[in-house]
Parts: structure tokens; C-alpha cells; sequence
């Protein structure tokens, strides 16, 4: 067995991103993901890289541009309010056709918020934050282990489409030791004839740019784009399902609330109620077949999201709102208990011809439980 | 097991400091001594020691905490109450010190009174299984930072080895080399093995002196295991 070592979450995604390859972090600091760079500021010296604190936000992803333009395997990692601020610089990677590897662990919202654990990004992440027409691929990890497995698939991914990977964690994954090991995911390297390396005078200069001065030109990059957008979707779905087979509710959940809504789906079993989980792994793109397949089976689909309900949408769309979908949900750094999250299903499962009452649609929270 | 007046945890964060500092105050309460516990970690804002407070004031044991301690403030004041620990004599004081140098340098204003009284013991809880603290000598680089930023020499060491749900007894004996060469190193003798209860029985007659914890509770199930169960205890 490969050697286990107990881990931050934090510190596995800076551990794995530097087996990955990366030597060049450029960030910021803010709560809590601050352990990445402190873990990047006393390991990359040792071994060649760079780290690099900037005066802020907007000029780290830049940072991340510049060296992403050059071949390097580069990150920045930052919390919710920090990744608004980057979102700029991330259309301008997406524009570019660079790749990157982001990090956001996050906090409640919306503006300062708290430090508390929150996923209330995931419309920013899957859906844009920057301007423009541009997607990420974005993971979402639900265990430290995953949070180095998925960090070197991240690099892996966004060199082999040349865009940005986002780990999508929160809080609570960020903060919490497990213990892990490193060798499961392979480092997979990519050649970057468009990098910008110096022609050396043996070959016509690259150049890295989001700006078409052509409307028709510009039109056909996004195109372009878009075909290789359609490629990922098609390709690189990611997400785990358990107690599927005979499942007649559907929980679904990403990241830390995942962890609570399985112990719910065995409470549920335990009570003779078929209840099983889809966990997305990759938010964008979205397992969308996983859903549709489980639409056919299933009477009803319980999302269970540290946020005011944000999923839930891209599983109405996927499912063709064939089925009901309820909303069990905590915000503001409050995570759900397993009881809270059974209650929803319990509330699904005596859904009758497909609808839910109007008590059934509120959550927990709603209902002023705790 | 015999106790100084004032003890205090410090080591690389993420070492068991907290954990260890509450089961520590709990034995002494356990032990018929009035004890107080601080929370002096003015670095991470999560994992605290508030976060025993039930169990701490179950077994009579006062607990001092930055007032806002598990709230949304990520604000590194600490309580002028803390004084109390160093000016109290009466009491057994349990002091947790926030992770590194940085977590230390809030030890800062209190040891001069802690030198001056001389009945302490300042404790470094080293967990070979963290990976920037590997090896001895990282650990010991660790310790140097920690007494150069909290003006507060080491005097013994902590042997916390542990992956947290995953350890077993050798988890703890694999690391005896580590912290015998650390011993060595420092020049501090190694006063206690902290494990969680199970291990902690399992030690008696490996290891001298052994401290069984209980940890807190959380309701995530493991990633590992296919079924998911019960809520487990893992390491804070």
C-alpha cells in the first residue's frame, strides 16, 4: 500500500499540484484556504519553484495568465469574495485558450459573508462569474483524498483542453485532516507548441491574445471553442452513485454535503425507504446522462446544497423536470444533519403522482429546524 | 502521572495539539485538580477548543476562549482572562498555543510570568504522519521556530503519531525511532503518548506513559468505506 500521510485538505491540494508539476503559485491570502499558500511558500523554495504572494487578487490571476501563456503548469487558490475578484483574469485565460488551475475554497456569501463552509459559488464557477461565453471544467472533491486526486486530474485536464480546472471544495474539506496517498492518479504531460518560449529565430512567433479586432473572427474562435466545450461534455462527466440500482428516490449532492446526504440515503434504507445518492464529481461538465438514467427510475430527486439552491436548477434541466425535485439546504456556514437530510427524503418518498405539496418543498432550515 | 502547575501544547498545526490539550485537562479534572483550559490559538479560526465546551464544563474544567471563537470574526484578539492562568496559582492551567511560529508569538506575553514561576511544562506534540514534519529534523526546525517566536523553551515532547481513523498500534510504535531521534536532537525526553482510546489500550506496557483520548464526533461518513455508518470520531 503507498504510504499514507494525514492531511489538510488544503495541504493535499498544494501536494498534489506540485507532484502534478506545477512550480509557479501565484496568490492571496484569505480564510480558509490560507494553508495552500502557506504549504506552497515553505515547499517551492526547496524545490525550484516559485511562489509568489501578490499585492492582490486580480494581480495573481494575471500572474497565472502570464505563466499559463509560457507552458508553465501554474495555480492560484483563493475563497469566494477572492475569486470574484479573479473572475476578470479568468475570462481572459478562457479567452486566450491557456490552461490553468484554480482553486476555490469556499465561504459563505453573498459579499463579505463569513469563514464559515459554504458551496453558494457553484452558479459563479459553472455558469461564468467573468464575462463572456466560456466554460471551466469544474471538480468538485468530497474527501481529502479527492482533493489530491482530483487536483492532479485538474492540471491533467486543463493542459490536455487548454483551459481552466477549478476544484470547487469549501470550508470544511479545506479545513479537515484525513488521512491519504498520493499515488493515484498519473501525471499526464502535454506538448505546448503554442506556448510562448522564445522561437529561438527557428520559428514563426506564437501569440497568446483574447482580443479579435474581426467580429467574423471572433465569432468562429468562439465557435471553435464551443466544439471543444461539446468534446469535454461528451468525455469527462464525472460522479459516483451509490444504492442506484433500485432506487425510487434520488438524493443528489456534491462536495462536503454529499458526505451528509450518504449517511442519510443508509438512514433512509434502514427505515425501508429505496433512497440512493448521484454525486457529481465534475460540476461542468455536468453528469447529465447519470441524471436522465435515474429520471426514468426513480418518483422524486432531493438536492441537498450548502446554498439557497443552485444545483437543483442544472438537475431540473437535465432531468427534463420529469420528476419533482425538493430542496433540503442550509446556508450561511450551517451543514445539514444526517436527520435533516433523511426528513427531505421521507418528505419524497410520500410524494404523491409526482408532485409535492407545498410543505414538502421547504427545507429543514425553512421550517426553522436547526 | 505527575503535573506542573502550567502545561502547554505547541507544535505544527495540525499535530493533535487541541485534542490533546482538552483530554489533558479533562485527566486533571478526572484527577480532583480545579483546572482551567485557554484557547490561545489566534490562527486558524476553526477547530477550537470551544468546540469541547460541553464536555469541558461536564467535568468542571473553565474554559477561556477568545470571544469570538466559532463564529464568523476571524479576528486574532485573545481574552484578558488568559492572565488569570499565569496569575492564578491556585490553578492547574492548560494552555493550547496556536500552530508553528506564527501561532506562537501570541505566547509571547505571557512568558515572563511562566519563566518566572518555573512550575511548567511546555510541550511539543510532534505526529511523524504530517507531511512537512517527516522527518526529526524537520520537526526539530519546527520547534526552533515555535521557541524563537514564543520565547518559551521546549521541555519535553509528545508522541502523537496517528492517522486519524486509520491508526493502529503500529502507527504508534513505527514512530518510536522518529521520536527518539527527535529526543536526541532536542535533548528533551519524549513525556507522553497521546492516542485515541482504543490505541491508547493497546499501548499499555509499549509505551510509559499513555494518554487515551476521546476525540470529537463528526457526522461525515468515511470516504473509504462503501457503506456508510454510524457518526465515527475522527480528528479535529
Amino acid at each position: 500500500m503507498a504510504e499514507r500521510v494525514l492531511m489538510k485538505g488544503n495541504e493535499a491540494i498544494a501536494e498534489a499540484a506540485i507532484r502534478a508539476g506545477c512550480r509557479h503559485y501565484f496568490g492571496y491570502p484569505i480564510t480558509p484556504q490560507t494553508e495552500i499558500a502557506a504549504y506552497m511558500a515553505k515547499r517551492m523554495p526547496k524545490i525550484g519553484g516559485v511562489f509568489l504572494q501578490a499585492e492582490s487578487e486580480i494581480a495573481s490571476i494575471n500572474m497565472v495568465y502570464g505563466a499559463a501563456a509560457a507552458g508553465m503548469r501554474v495555480m492560484t487558490s483563493s475563497s469566494s469574495p477572492g475569486i470574484s475578484l479573479k473572475s476578470e483574469g479568468l475570462s481572459y485565460i478562457a479567452g486566450s485558450d491557456v490552461p490553468a488551475f484554480v482553486v476555490n475554497v469556499q465561504r459563505g456569501g453573498p459579499g463579505l459573508g463569513g469563514i464559515q463552509p459554504s458551496q453558494s459559488d457553484y452558479f459563479q464557477a459553472t455558469k461564468g462569474g467573468g464575462h463572456g461565453d466560456y466554460r471551466m471544467i469544474v471538480l468538485a472533491p468530497a474527501s481529502v483524498q479527492e482533493m489530491a486526486s482530483l487536483t492532479v486530474k485538474g492540471f491533467n485536464l486543463a493542459d490536455k483542453y487548454r483551459m481552466t480546472a477549478m476544484i470547487l471544495a469549501d470550508g470544511t474539506i479545506g479545513q479537515m485532516m484525513e488521512p491519504i496517498s498520493f499515488e493515484d492518479v498519473e501525471v499526464e504531460t502535454y506538448d505546448k507548441p503554442w506556448a510562448l518560449t522564445g522561437t529561438g529565430m527557428k520559428r514563426e512567433h506564437n501569440i497568446v491574445n483574447s482580443l479579435y479586432l474581426k467580429p467574423d473572427e471572433l465569432e468562429r474562435t468562439n465557435f471553435q471553442r464551443y466544439e471543444k466545450y461539446r468534446t469535454v461534455e461528451e468525455s469527462e462527466a464525472l460522479w459516483e452513485e451509490y444504492l442506484m440500482e433500485d432506487a425510487e428516490i434520488c438524493v443528489t449532492a456534491f462536495g462536503i454535503a454529499a458526505r451528509v446526504a450518504k449517511n442519510a440515503v443508509a438512514a433512509a434504507r434502514a427505515e425501508g425507504i429505496k433512497a440512493g445518492l448521484i454525486r457529481p464529481i465534475t460540476l461542468w461538465p455536468f453528469p447529465k446522462a447519470a441524471l436522465r438514467r435515474a429520471a426514468d427510475q426513480v418518483k422524486a430527486f432531493v438536492s441537498v446544497e450548502l446554498n439557497m439552491g443552485q444545483m437543483i436548477e442544472d438537475i431540473r434541466l437535465a432531468t427534463e423536470c420529469r420528476r419533482p425535485v425538493s430542496l433540503c439546504n442550509r446556508t450561511g456556514g450551517m451543514i445539514p444533519s444526517p436527520d435533516q437530510v433523511l426528513s427531505s427524503i421521507q418528505a419524497a418518498a410520500g410524494c404523491r403522482d409526482g408532485r409535492l405539496s407545498e410543505g414538502q418543498m421547504t427545507s429543514p432550515a425553512q421550517k426553522g429546524g436547526n | 502521572m505527575d503535573h506542573k502547575r502550567i502545561t502547554l501544547f505547541a507544535g505544527h498545526y495540525g499535530s493533535g495539539k487541541t485534542n490533546i490539550a482538552v483530554n489533558y485537562a479533562l485527566l486533571l479534572a478526572r484527577e480532583g485538580k480545579r483546572t482551567a483550559i485557554a484557547d490561545l490559538d489566534i490562527v486558524n479560526p476553526y477547530f477550537r477548543t470551544k468546540d469541547s465546551a460541553r464536555e469541558l464544563e461536564a467535568a468542571g474544567v473553565e474554559l477561556i476562549s477568545p470571544q469570538f471563537a466559532s463564529s464568523n470574526v476571524d479576528l486574532p484578539a485573545l481574552p484578558a482572562e488568559a492572565y488569570r492562568l499565569v496569575q492564578d496559582k491556585d490553578l492547574y492551567a492548560v494552555m493550547d498555543i496556536g500552530g508553528d511560529d506564527r501561532g506562537a508569538y501570541a505566547l509571547g506575553r505571557y512568558t515572563p510570568y511562566i519563566l518566572e514561576e518555573g512550575d511548567y511544562r511546555m510541550a511539543f506534540v510532534a505526529n511523524p504522519c504530517r507531511p512537512l514534519t517527516k522527518t526529526p529534523e524537520e520537526a526539530l526546525e519546527v520547534m526552533r521556530e515555535i521557541e524563537a517566536a514564543g520565547g518559551l523553551p521546549f521541555t519535553c515532547i509528545v508522541n502523537n503519531a496517528n492517522l486519524a481513523h486509520e491508526t493502529s498500534l503500529h502507527t504508534v510504535l513505527d514512530a518510536l525511532p522518529y521520536m527518539k531521534r527527535l529526543s536526541e536532537l532536542s535533548g528533551l525526553p519524549v513525556w507522553l503518548t497521546s492516542a485515541e482510546e482504543s490505541v491508547a489500550e493497546a499501548l499499555a506496557g509499549w509505551v510509559p506513559e499513555v494518554l487515551p483520548m476521546r476525540l470529537q464526533e463528526k457526522y461525515f461518513d468515511l470516504p473509504e468505506q462503501k457503506d456508510p455508518p454510524k457518526p465515527r470520531p475522527l480528528f479535529g
